[in-house]
């Protein structure tokens, strides 16, 4: 990992990291990528890929609309609202 | 009286000894007084406490009964509290007031709990000593050179200093047990799926469960009974009914079999803690236990393996954290990518960080299969070895953390050293099991933690052989100096 390596992560990651820290966190995070490479050695062959621990499958439930409407409650908390709406500030020209 | 359990506080309630509103105000003072020194809160309740214990006071005065009806608890800052700030232990959450509570709130609340406060925490959950919270470290009240562990340091500490008699808490990696092993305190991590996430701040989604931290495996036993449920809300919790955790805890341990794994007894265990660990397992077998020596042969890869998994799913699940929604935003953005980058940049620290971007490359086009999918791989490794351990035994027993309480600073600037302070616990997130973190001696004045594993719903297994070594054993009731130095 180098400083290069950060700045086109930083950007897929859409995480701004300061130019100051980028040999410092490209170190830090190749520690880790060699930390993590040990996995490379265990043999896997045949072994199916565990996502959940106890290889349960995702519960649906019918769709149908179970939450009433707390517009009101949500946007107490919300910086800016007008007539029920966000407002945000503008970032498109 | 802060010396009181859960049970005790419980039964005082109960034989109107005292009110809630009287045993939640010296909790308060207590906190207002002595938390300058560990900083274990983030937010104080005192007023929401009040008003609570007011409405539980008069339950109990019309009758009403209830393991934990009038008693103070403590939340980790990670669950969603209606009305009261949630940061997670973060900037980028400092402004966050959740207009709903999480299940786990709303069901201590259903069984009369008050709630103190909100406790101090590594950022999102991410870190072994709570050196990466936005809001400052937390002291360990054993040594105040010390850390407390993380992620749940302020829950732990604030039992230690007995501040509150019981705290909600989380485990990704460990994030319970260490902490309440370098404390000296009672933490239960529960099978993944028994405890709803809903409303708890996501960190690694197959891995974060929340679960108890309390002086004793009786008080766990009585907060589980109150926080376990069956959630329709989280999709990955597990159906299963809920046992009564109290009924079984007097239950006789003899007979039963201890697996003792010799990967948990290797290079970089320090010998205070081997001999405080063997020396409880020797307990364990005076009160009829059998030990077995066991193999777990994947033990070494379970840190590899969760440095990939746990990344990955914190860099999809902190994704949400984008300055528009809610939380952080910067001032003055250029346009929508830089309001993303800088509001991301500006509200995370550096622990955060890191782990976003070791998640953002394992996930990337090209890594995917050599990091991602391996790891995925090598879990279900670690599951199968579990699986094959608990066709002979009946628990699993080793040291929680490698070493007691370490000084600030001696591991924060190498990730690799402090991420290895989860090497004994990591493995059972992994697998989704239950484990536990119980006192069990000193070593340089500090607490040893022994750990224990049990199978997957086998909770009241496990708060069972851990009530009866507290029954034989006083560990669990020994309380740092600044406690003591403290009038009753």
């Amino acid at each position: 990992m180098n400083p290069s390596d950060i700045e086109k992560l930083s950007n897929l990651a859409r995480l701004h990291v300061d130019q100051a820290t980028l040999e410092e966190t490209a170190k830090s995070i190749t520690d880790v990528i060699n930390l993590v490479d040990q996995l490379q050695a265990a043999d896997t062959d045949g072994v199916a890929p565990m996502a959940h621990p106890l290889d349960a499958v995702q519960r649906l439930r019918a769709d149908e609309i179970t939450e009433g409407n707390q517009r009101e409650k949500f946007q107490a908390i919300a910086p800016a609202t007008e007539d029920g709406l966000y407002l945000v500030p503008k970032v498109i020209d | 009286m802060h010396n009181l359990t859960i049970a005790e506080i419980s039964k005082k309630l109960q034989d109107k000894e005292f009110s809630s509103t009287e045993i939640t105000q010296y909790f308060l003072d207590r906190i207002n007084n002595l938390d300058k020194t560990l900083n274990s809160f983030i937010t104080i309740n005192d007023e929401a406490a009040l008003a609570q214990a007011a409405a539980a006071d008069q339950k109990l005065a019309a009758g009403e009964t209830g393991a934990l009806l009038g008693v103070p608890i403590a939340h980790k800052d990670i669950f969603c509290t209606n009305g009261i700030r949630t940061s997670c232990g973060s900037k980028m959450l400092d402004n966050f007031v959740p207009p709903y509570d999480a299940t786990v709130v709303e069901n201590f609340a259903n069984a009369g709990a008050v709630s103190l406060g909100k406790t101090n925490m590594d950022e999102f959950a991410m870190g072994s000593s709570n050196e990466t919270s936005y809001y400052g470290p937390v002291k360990n009240p054993w040594d105040t050179n010390c850390v407390p562990g993380g992620s749940s340091g302020g829950s732990a500490a604030c039992i230690a200093a007995r501040l509150a008699p019981g705290a909600t808490a989380t485990d990704t990696g460990g994030s319970i047990r260490q902490p309440a092993s370098l404390c000296g305190i009672t933490g239960l991590k529960p099978t993944y799926g028994r405890v709803s996430r809903w409303g708890m701040i996501a960190f690694a989604s197959s891995l974060d469960q929340g679960g108890t931290m309390t002086r004793t495996a009786e008080d766990s036993a009585i907060m589980l009974n109150a926080m376990a449920s069956f959630d329709a809300k989280d999709s990955t919790c597990i159906d299963e009914p809920v046992p009564d955790y109290t009924a079984t805890l007097a239950n006789s341990i003899a007979g039963k079999t201890i697996g003792v794994p010799k990967e948990y007894f290797g290079e970089g265990l320090s010998s205070g803690t081997q001999q405080a660990v063997e020396a409880a397992i020797k307990q364990y077998e005076s009160m009829g236990a059998k030990v077995k020596s066991i193999s777990l042969p994947h033990t070494h890869l379970a840190v590899p393996a969760y440095y990939v998994i746990a990344p990955a799913e914190c860099s999809a699940n902190l994704s949400r954290f984008d300055g528009v929604r809610y939380g952080h935003r910067c001032a003055d953005p250029k346009d929508l990518e830089d309001m993303y980058k800088r509001s991301r940049g500006e509200g995370f620290g550096n622990e955060v960080k890191r782990r976003i971007l070791v998640g953002t490359y394992a996930l990337s086009a090209g890594y995917y299969d050599a990091y991602y999918r391996k790891a995925m791989r090598v879990r279900r490794l670690i599951k199968q070895d579990f699986i094959d351990a608990f066709k002979e035994v009946d628990v699993i027993m080793g040291p929680t953390s490698p070493s007691p309480a370490f000084e600030f600073g001696a591991k924060s600037s190498d990730p690799v050293a402090m991420y290895l302070e989860d090497i004994y616990t990591i493995a059972t997130n992994l697998a989704g099991l239950p484990g536990m973190s119980i006192p069990c001696g000193l070593a340089d004045n500090k607490p040893v933690g022994l750990q224990l594993i049990g199978n997957v719903f086998s909770e009241a297994a496990l708060l069972n052989f851990a009530h009866q070594y507290q029954l034989e054993t006083n560990f669990h009731t020994l309380a740092p100096a600044m406690v003591n130095g403290e009038a009753n």
